[in-house]
C-alpha cells in the first residue's frame, strides 16, 4: 500500500514539474515567435522605405537631367532613327 | 505481587482535578467559526466576487494591444511605387506629469527642431493631453525615448510618401495625419487602400515581456495595392510638356490627358500650376485644383467634329458637299454668327479642317434640336463619369425643352455647353474606336478591354478620321500637331472664358485628337487656360503639346509609325548628313 502511494506521489510530482517545464518551454516559445513577428514587421516597414528610396532615385525629372547634363545624351532627331520592319 | 500504584502521564493525580466543562467547547466553537469564516471569505471570493478579482487581476497582467495594418501602396501601370506609407512616430505630453528640467526642455526642443518657448507652452498649456510633435521619424522618436523624459509618451502613426513629387500630385491626391485619404485617387479609392487595425489580448509580465497570447480580438488586415492605369513615363512627358508650354505662353493654368484608345485606361493626367504633395505647407486653392475633372468650360471649336458626324450619320451631307459659308457673317434672330476669315463655299471636310462656324451652324441646322441634345447625352456631356473622383464636375448641357434656335446654332460650335477636359477626352474615343465609347478607367484592366456603346457607325467614326487628320495637317488649323513618323487627326479649340455669365477677352486653348490616324492607340486632350504671351489660338497654343505628349508616348508605347519616313533613307545614306541635318530638337 505503501509503495503504491510513493509511486503515485512520484508521478504526480513528475507530472507537476512537467507542466511546469512545459508552460515555461511554451513562455519562451512565444517571445520567441513574437519576437520573429517584430523582426517581420520591421523589414516589411524597411523594404517599404527601400522601394521608396529606390522610386525617388529612379524619378522620370532625375534620370532625364543625369542623361543630358551627365550623359550628354538626346533624344535622336528625325532621321536618325532607323525602324526595323518585322 | 506488591500492589504499586503506578503513575502514568494519564492519570497524573494532578491532572485529576477536572476542567470546567465550557472550556473545550469554547475552544471548539471558536476553531469552528475561524475554519467558517475562512470558508465564507472564500466562497465570498471565488464565488460573489469573482468577476471583479478577475478583471482586476487581468488588468494587472493582460493588455490588448492593436495590431496596426498599413495603408495599401499604389503604384502606376508597371508595378513603380507612386504612394507608400512607413511608420512614424506622434511625441504627445501628459501636462501633469511633464516636469521637465530646463536643460531637458532644451535638448527635448532641439530634437524636435521646436522653439524651447513654444515647447513649454504648449506643456502648460492647461490641457491634460497634447501633441507635441506629429510625423516624427523613428530615429529621432527613439533618441527621445532615450531620454526617458517624465510624462512625455510616444505613439506609432503613419506618414505617407509621394517619391513621385509634383508629377503625381493631383491624381494620387493626399491623405490626412490619420493616413485617410483626402483627395484623389487616395480618397476615391479609400475604402480600398486603408487597412484594419487588429486588437489582440495578451498577458505580460512584470518587465513588460508578452508572456502568453491569450485571443486574438481581430486580425488586422492591411490595406490592398491598388495598380493604376497611368503610365509614369507617360505621365512625365505630358507634365514636362505642359510646364514648358505654361512658361512659354505666361499661362494661368493647364491641364493634359492621355487615354488608351483599346482599353479606355488613362495613361496620364496632369494639371499645372501643382504641388509637392510631399510638403503641403502654404498651398493654395489653385494649386490643388485638378482641373481634368473639377472644371467645366465652353469647349468651343472642339465640339464641331461631333456636328459634322451626326450629319454624316443622318446622311445629310457627304465628305465633298459644298457649303456655302458666305461673306463669314451669319445673322441668327438677332444674333449674329462670324467665322475668322470669309471662306466662301467649302466643302464638308473642309468646314472642319479651317473649322468655321457658319459652316457648322448650316448643318446644324439641317439637324433637329432633339437630334443634337441625344447625341450630347449619348457623349457623356452632362452627366459625371462617376469614377469616385471627389468634385468631379458633370458640365453643363440644358435641357432641350429650353433650347432657342441661337443656342442650338451656338451648341454646334461648343459655345453654351460646357464639358470638363475628361470627358472631351473620351468623347473623342467615339472617332478613334469605330464609332464606340468605352467606359473610362483609373485603375489597370488586366481583363479583356470592356465592350463599348456605339454611337456612330463605324464608316462614319472612319470618314471623320480622314477629316480630322485634315485638319491636323496642312491647310487645316493645327499644322503644328504634326509629328514624325506618325499621322495625327484632332481638332483645335479656341474658347472665350465665361466671367459673371459674360464673354471676356479670355481664352482656353485647347486641342483634342488622337494618333496614328490610320489606326489610333492614344486619344490626348490638352487645355490651356489664359494664354497670355501673345497667341491664343489653339492651334498655336495647344497644338505643339499635343504633339509632344503624342510623340513621346507612341514612342514609349512602342507603336510602329504609319508614315513613310522620309528621313529614314537619308539616315541611312548619310549618316553625317543627317547628323547636320539635326535641328536640335527638344524632345521628351
Amino acid at each position: 500500500m505503501v509503495r503504491v502511494d510513493a509511486v503515485l506521489v512520484a508521478l504526480a510530482v513528475a507530472s507537476a514539474l512537467g507542466a511546469i517545464s512545459a508552460q515555461h518551454q511554451a513562455r519562451r516559445l512565444h517571445t520567441a515567435f513574437e519576437r520573429e513577428q517584430a523582426r517581420a514587421q520591421a523589414l516589411e516597414v524597411e523594404w517599404g522605405q527601400l522601394q521608396l528610396e529606390q522610386s525617388t532615385w529612379a524619378t522620370h525629372g532625375r534620370i532625364e537631367k543625369l542623361a543630358r547634363d551627365r550623359l550628354g545624351m538626346q533624344v535622336p532627331p528625325e532621321g536618325q532613327v532607323l525602324v526595323v520592319e518585322p | 505481587m506488591k500492589k504499586q500504584r503506578t503513575v502514568t502521564f494519564n492519570h497524573n493525580p494532578l491532572l485529576k482535578r477536572d476542567l470546567p466543562a465550557w472550556r473545550p467547547r469554547m475552544v471548539m466553537l471558536a476553531l469552528m467559526g475561524c475554519s467558517l469564516a475562512l470558508t465564507g471569505r472564500a466562497l465570498y471570493l471565488q464565488g460573489v466576487n469573482d468577476d471583479f478579482l478577475q478583471a482586476k487581476g487581468e488588468s494587472r497582467y493582460a493588455r490588448v494591444l492593436e495590431v496596426p495594418a498599413t495603408r495599401g501602396r499604389i503604384t502606376d501601370r508597371h508595378g513603380d511605387i507612386l504612394a507608400v506609407s512607413t511608420p512614424v512616430r506622434a511625441i504627445w505630453a501628459l501636462p501633469s506629469d511633464a516636469r521637465l528640467e530646463p536643460a531637458q526642455a532644451r535638448e527635448l526642443a532641439r530634437l524636435l527642431e521646436m522653439d524651447v518657448n513654444e515647447l513649454n507652452g504648449k506643456i502648460a498649456g492647461g490641457r491634460d493631453f497634447v501633441y507635441l510633435k506629429r510625423q516624427v521619424p523613428p530615429e529621432v522618436a527613439q533618441r527621445i525615448a532615450d531620454l526617458r523624459l517624465p510624462g512625455i509618451h510616444q505613439q506609432k502613426e503613419f506618414r505617407r510618401y509621394y517619391p513621385g513629387g509634383e508629377v503625381m500630385a493631383h491624381i494620387l491626391g493626399f491623405t490626412d495625419l490619420e493616413d485617410k485619404g483626402q483627395e484623389g485617387i487616395e480618397l476615391a479609392f479609400d475604402k480600398r487602400l486603408s487597412g484594419r487595425a487588429g486588437a489582440r489580448r495578451v498577458i505580460k509580465d512584470r518587465r513588460g515581456q508578452i508572456v502568453e497570447d491569450v485571443e486574438a480580438i481581430r486580425s488586422p488586415r492591411d490595406g490592398d495595392d491598388v495598380a493604376l492605369s497611368v503610365d509614369g513615363k507617360i505621365q512625365y512627358l505630358a507634365w514636362s510638356a505642359l510646364r514648358e508650354a505654361m512658361e512659354e505662353h505666361k499661362a494661368k493654368a493647364a491641364a493634359a490627358v492621355v487615354l488608351d484608345v483599346r482599353s479606355g485606361e488613362v495613361l496620364a493626367l496632369v494639371n499645372a500650376p501643382t504641388f509637392n504633395p510631399n510638403n503641403r505647407n502654404n498651398l493654395t486653392g489653385a494649386q490643388l485644383r485638378n482641373r481634368v475633372f473639377t472644371d467645366a468650360f465652353e469647349p468651343g471649336s472642339v465640339m464641331k467634329p461631333f456636328i459634322a458626324a451626326l450629319a454624316l450619320e443622318r446622311g445629310k451631307v457627304r465628305l465633298n458637299t459644298p457649303i456655302d459659308t458666305g461673306s463669314g457673317r451669319l445673322t441668327i434672330g438677332s444674333a449674329t454668327i462670324s467665322d475668322t476669315k470669309r471662306h466662301g463655299i467649302i466643302t464638308m471636310a473642309q468646314v472642319v479642317q479651317k473649322s468655321s462656324n457658319i459652316g457648322t451652324v448650316k448643318m446644324a441646322q439641317q439637324l433637329g434640336a432633339e437630334e443634337m441634345w441625344h447625341l450630347f447625352d449619348q457623349l457623356g456631356f452632362g452627366t459625371q463619369l462617376n469614377l469616385g473622383f471627389p468634385g468631379e464636375t458633370s458640365g453643363r448641357l440644358r435641357p432641350v425643352k429650353s433650347w432657342r434656335p441661337i443656342e442650338q446654332a451656338t451648341m454646334s460650335y461648343g459655345h453654351g455647353i460646357s464639358t470638363s477636359l475628361i470627358q472631351m477626352a473620351r468623347a473623342y474615343l467615339v472617332f478613334a474606336r469605330e464609332g464606340e465609347l468605352v467606359p473610362l478607367s483609373l485603375t489597370r484592366l488586366d481583363g479583356a478591354p470592356s465592350s463599348g456603346r456605339r454611337v456612330f457607325s463605324a464608316e462614319t467614326a472612319r470618314q471623320m478620321r480622314t477629316v480630322l487628320a485634315m485638319a491636323a495637317g496642312p491647310g487645316g488649323t493645327a499644322p503644328r500637331a504634326q509629328i514624325p513618323g506618325y499621322t495625327v487627326a484632332g481638332k483645335t479649340g479656341t474658347a472665350h472664358k465665361l466671367e459673371d455669365g459674360r464673354y471676356a477677352r479670355k481664352y482656353i486653348s485647347s486641342f483634342v485628337g488622337f494618333a496614328p490616324a490610320s489606326d489610333p492607340r492614344i486619344v490626348v486632350a490638352v487645355m490651356v487656360d489664359e494664354p497670355s504671351a501673345g497667341s491664343h489660338y489653339g492651334g498655336t497654343v495647344a497644338a505643339p503639346v499635343f504633339a509632344r505628349i503624342s510623340e513621346g508616348t507612341l514612342r514609349t508605347l512602342g507603336v510602329a509609325p504609319d508614315m513613310p519616313l522620309t528621313p529614314l533613307q537619308l539616315a541611312k545614306r548619310s549618316a553625317e548628313e543627317a547628323a547636320a541635318g539635326s535641328s536640335g530638337r527638344e524632345n521628351m
